[in-house]
């Protein structure tokens, strides 16, 4: 059963529904790999033989009756542990959820259990997605496949290490300023961001509502493009969740093309903040694409510099509403304090003991930034900039299809090395962000290992907004590129995992 | 609590210059919740009504009720308040347990509809114009019970239950402007303000708008300020004012109390207080001021509300008259005096009266079934008026019947008992009952002589010009005949005999 575990989803879905194999089987070998090696990457917070199986036999008989449910019927996949899920504890990595089941799916879930994909388990984040290494996840960090020293990136650290590792072909992530494309790009797997609106957040726990977008891990694009698929499309539960398709993108994987290809390089993220051995990667890959006749251009988004600090006040703005209904009162974690336990007493016992020192600081944060007087200053002119950078980037479209940065300024830290410094660890996302605070679509595919280190690089290619297709046929471009070169994908470099 | 010390209204009223804002709150009777699928009833088993949404549990998502959007349009345009082309959701944000989000989802700076003005007109016909800032649509919150304690309040109840039924179910707060110049008048105006708005969504059915349920709730804000004074006073906002009565009693101590304070050199407290039906005054509630700092800001999980202007068109079309201009207008058609009108008013008959009118009865033949006979029977039965099983037409058509001689008003009441008891239309019912006004004056006549030669008497009387003795042969006339004719035929043909 070994070489299951290292095919892609859509081997695996073909072998499925050519009944050379069955979900159960493809199931199981991903389970008790899992079993076997969460603890040492401890990607997964929960997992559930029975359900997974019971998913699986499900799968199975469909497809003995005949009915394939999806492109990926019977695939088993991991799902990060900020979508709700009814047969499963759900804890978005805090302790102030410990246990809690929740009453209903996410949209995103049941439109899974619809097409027939059978859930491994829940994966790790950094506490309400808030962070950028899982390292403040109130269950501990993550570690990544090919240093397990090293941070697996975050929030979705879980989904990354669960891919990259082979503990799941697939996984789901959400991404409001990097979470799903930083820890692809430090795995050497594939994340990708669709427009907001493109999938339903309907059962995402909120971080910040403007910029959270559901989106698939994996280890390659047509997985990630097979997998937004099935999970895309209207969903009359979230009001801000797009009315009209985008297309399909496997198909856009699968007929992708360099032909006419115009790519725009940022001005603005050229400089010293990028790790040499990143810096030399991303030139590579624009080298590779000049070559394959794409032409390049620089593109000017002045606006760009501004954009953590906006990032930075929206989200813990919009993140200290959304965590108030954590209050003791309908779910989860209930602290009665000593003496007379009024309500605002057990209010602010719970949360001082249910959250951790990062949702504090961002709760903080996001309160001071709403406050009356201050609203103007903080809230008001991140929105402004919001916009400033909706203008930029509608610029620099006008001129080039798509853009492609390096996913994030380094390869993976060590843990503990940034854990201490908030603002080093946000500036992980400066190339990131911009996606989110515009709405737009945005990819990391893997480019390559940083001379330093030999750690995975990976390149973000960002689209217009709704434009998803065109960012996947890039993606499929760069990644046959280098499978071109290499002969395999990066992940078969990654080191074998094996329990000592 | 000690007693608070008040000045003699009269006085009060000569020293300082009432100025007075309103705030009603009108629950809408949309079947679903405001931003989620849950059923908006009032009264069932607590928390039955609830699902991920209206309770807030991590993950879930509001959408917005189309029909509370129209319902909110209909009501801001019946305050003759302009529409927004688009109106965007905020977030007011404070923590309390029955507020499951701890956030409500409000419309902030961005109302539905704004800018509008109502006449009130009060019991001796002055009409003063109240002018609308603005009516937005926002979710109540859930329904706290505190157990234990001496007051009923959070504070030393030993336990608090919550019943989220009521979370979500849409509102919609309308805001007055200042309202200065009522003078004495301004307890009474506030009452007839709400008064007006009751009416306005009741008409329109956007609102079961029964105060008694808390459908229609008022907030009261009161300032004085001295006469001649150009700023404004400290307001105190009164709340838990849901009857009629209490808003005029309630504004009216606030001006009492005010007045003293302010006028043994006190400064008035910006407080939100809580009316005392039962005890005729307010007390200190918590204390309020422009700095309650809520973090309003645009809720990022609604989508802006867009009404087109032909949607607007279409809610402007489909709005009702206006109550009170509607009021006025029949009572000038029908011509009843002021007390029958009111009656009519009172026993919210209006419809009814109306329909029987236009089915071709005489207003005031209409308006002595519905608010007579027919409320007799209701009455009896214990139950509505309203819900009798019998129409404005079907009375309007016995009501012609009597006009035409085919029936007397004896037989008219059997003839509506048959149509209450489920025996089909009048037509039906008289066949069926045999009721047939006797037309043969031969049959009648024999009877009158009959009952003249037993009561010799009465014709020399009635000669004598004591026309009224007559009303005994009509009796026994009547009786002879077993109430099939009519007393009024009865009566000339005896007044005949006597000639």
């Amino acid at each position: 059963m070994s070489e299951l575990i290292h095919k892609s989803a859509s081997e695996l879905a073909d072998l499925i529904a050519s009944k050379a194999v069955s979900s159960v089987e493809v199931t199981e070998a991903f389970f008790d790999r899992s079993v076997e090696l969460n603890p040492l990457t401890h990607s997964y917070l929960y997992l559930n033989r029975d359900t997974a199986l019971g998913a699986a036999k499900a799968a199975d008989a469909a497809l003995a009756g005949g009915e394939k449910l999806s492109p990926l019927h019977g695939v088993p996949i991991a799902v990060k542990d900020n979508l709700t899920t009814t047969d499963a504890p759900t804890t978005s990595g805090s302790k102030i959820l410990e246990g809690w089941v929740p009453q209903y799916d996410a949209t995103v879930v049941a439109k899974l259990r619809q097409a027939g994909l059978p859930i491994l388990g829940k994966t790790n984040l950094d506490e309400f997605a808030m962070g950028s290494s899982t390292e403040y996840s109130a269950y501990g960090p993550s570690k990544n496949p090919w240093d397990l020293t090293r941070i697996p990136g975050g929030s979705g650290g879980g989904s990354s290490s669960a891919v990259a590792g082979h503990l799941a072909p697939i996984a789901i992530g959400s991404d409001t300023g990097g979470s799903i494309r930083f820890p692809a790009a430090v795995t050497g797997s594939v994340g990708a961001k669709p427009t907001y609106g493109a999938v339903s957040r309907y059962g995402l726990i909120a971080l910040a509502s403007s910029l959270d977008q559901i989106g698939p891990v994996s280890n390659t694009v047509l997985d990630s493009a097979l997998l937004q698929d099935v999970i895309s499309g209207h969903d009359k539960h979230d009001s801000t969740s797009l009315p009209q398709s985008l297309g399909s993108m496997a198909d856009a994987v699968r007929n992708a093309d360099v032909k006419g290809l115009r790519i725009g390089v940022v001005k603005q993220l050229d400089s010293d903040a990028f790790q040499p051995g990143v810096k030399a990667c991303f030139d590579d890959t624009i080298a590779k694409l000049v070559a394959a006749g794409a032409e390049v251009v620089t593109v000017d988004c002045p606006s760009f510099e501004y954009a953590i600090a906006a990032y930075y006040l929206i989200l813990p703005a919009e993140a200290s509403s959304n965590l108030a209904k954590f209050d003791s009162v309908r779910f989860g974690l209930r602290v009665t304090p000593e003496g007379n336990p009024t309500i605002e007493r057990v209010m602010a016992a719970t949360r001082e003991a249910g959250f951790g020192p990062e949702v504090k600081r961002r709760i903080i944060l996001g309160t001071y930034a709403l406050s009356s007087g201050y609203y103007d200053a903080y809230y008001g002119s991140a929105q402004k900039v919001r916009t400033l950078i909706q203008q930029d980037l509608a610029k620099a479209f006008s001129q080039v299809d798509v853009l492609l940065t390096p996913t994030a300024p380094t390869t993976a830290f060590k843990i503990g090395e940034k854990v201490n410094d908030p603002l080093a660890m946000y500036l992980n996302d400066i190339a990131t962000i911009p996606a989110n605070l515009a709405g737009i679509p945005g990819m990391s595919v893997p480019n390559g290992l940083a001379f330093e280190d030999g750690l995975p690089s990976g390149v973000q290619i960002l689209a217009p907004a709704m434009q998803d297709a065109q960012m996947y046929r890039v993606g499929s471009i760069i990644e046959q590129m280098y499978l071109a070169e290499w002969g395999s994908p990066l992940i078969a470099k990654a080191p074998k995992l094996e329990v000592l | 609590m000690a007693k608070e010390q008040l000045m003699p209204y009269e006085q009060a009223i000569e020293q300082f210059e009432v100025v007075i804002g309103l705030e009603v709150h009108v629950e809408l009777n949309t079947k679903s919740k405001m931003f989620c699928g849950c059923a908006n009833i009032f009264g069932n088993e607590p928390n039955t009504n609830v699902c991920p949404i209206c309770i807030g549990l991590p993950g879930s998502l509001p959408a917005v009720n189309k029909k509370a959007v129209e319902s909110s349009i209909a009501i801001g345009l019946a305050l003759g308040c302009q529409i927004a082309p688009t109106g965007r959701f905020s977030r007011k944000n404070y923590f309390y347990p029955d507020l499951a989000k701890n956030f409500q989802t409000s419309q902030y700076d961005e109302p539905i509809a704004f800018e509008g003005k109502i006449n009130i007109e009060l019991e001796d016909g002055e009409v003063f114009e109240v002018l609308i800032e603005r009516a937005h649509m926002e979710e109540d919150a859930g329904k706290l019970t505190h157990v234990g304690g001496a007051t009923g309040r959070i504070q030393g109840a030993e336990y608090s239950l919550v019943d989220y039924n009521r979370a979500g179910v849409p509102l919609v707060e309308i805001v007055t402007k200042p309202v200065f110049g009522a003078g004495a008048k301004a307890p009474e105006l506030a009452a007839a303000y709400v008064h007006a708005i009751r009416d306005i969504v009741k008409s329109m059915n956007v609102s079961d708008a029964r105060m008694e349920r808390g459908n229609v709730r008022c907030d009261a804000n009161v300032s004085l300020r001295p006469k001649g004074q150009q700023k404004l006073g400290t307001r105190t906002e009164t709340k838990n004012v849901n009857s009629l009565r209490s808003v005029e009693n309630a504004v009216r101590y606030e001006i009492q109390r005010q007045a003293h304070i302010l006028a043994n050199g006190g400064t008035i407290i910006q407080e939100t207080r809580h009316w005392h039906e039962d005890r005729g005054h307010t007390s200190a509630g918590r204390p309020k001021s422009d700095a309650d700092d809520y973090r309003y800001f645009p809720e990022p999980d609604l989508v802006p509300v867009q009404p087109s202007a032909a949607w607007i068109e279409e809610i402007r079309a489909a709005l009702p008259e206006n109550p009170a201009l509607r009021r006025k207008r029949l009572m000038e058609a029908w011509g009843f005096a002021e007390l029958e009108f009111r009656d009519v008013v009172n026993s919210d008959l209006l419809d009814q009266v109306e329909a029987t009118v236009a089915a071709g009865a005489a207003p005031q033949a209409a308006r002595k079934w519905w608010t007579g006979e027919l409320a007799r029977v209701a009455n009896a039965q214990e139950t509505a008026v309203q819900d009798l099983s019998i129409t404005p037409a079907q009375v309007a058509k016995i009501q012609q019947l009597i006009d035409s001689g085919e029936l007397t008003d004896r037989m008219a009441r059997d003839v509506v008992a048959g149509v209450l008891a489920g025996e089909g239309e009048p037509e039906a019912v008289i066949e069926k009952r045999g009721l047939k006004v006797v037309s043969d004056d031969g049959a009648l006549i024999a009877a009158i002589d009959e009952a003249l030669a037993k009561q010799p008497d009465v014709l020399e009387k009635i000669r004598e010009g004591k026309v009224q003795a007559a009303g005994a042969v009509i009796g026994a006339v009547m009786q002879a005949m077993r109430g099939q004719v009519d007393a009024a035929r009865v009566r000339e043909l005896i007044l005949e005999r006597a000639k």
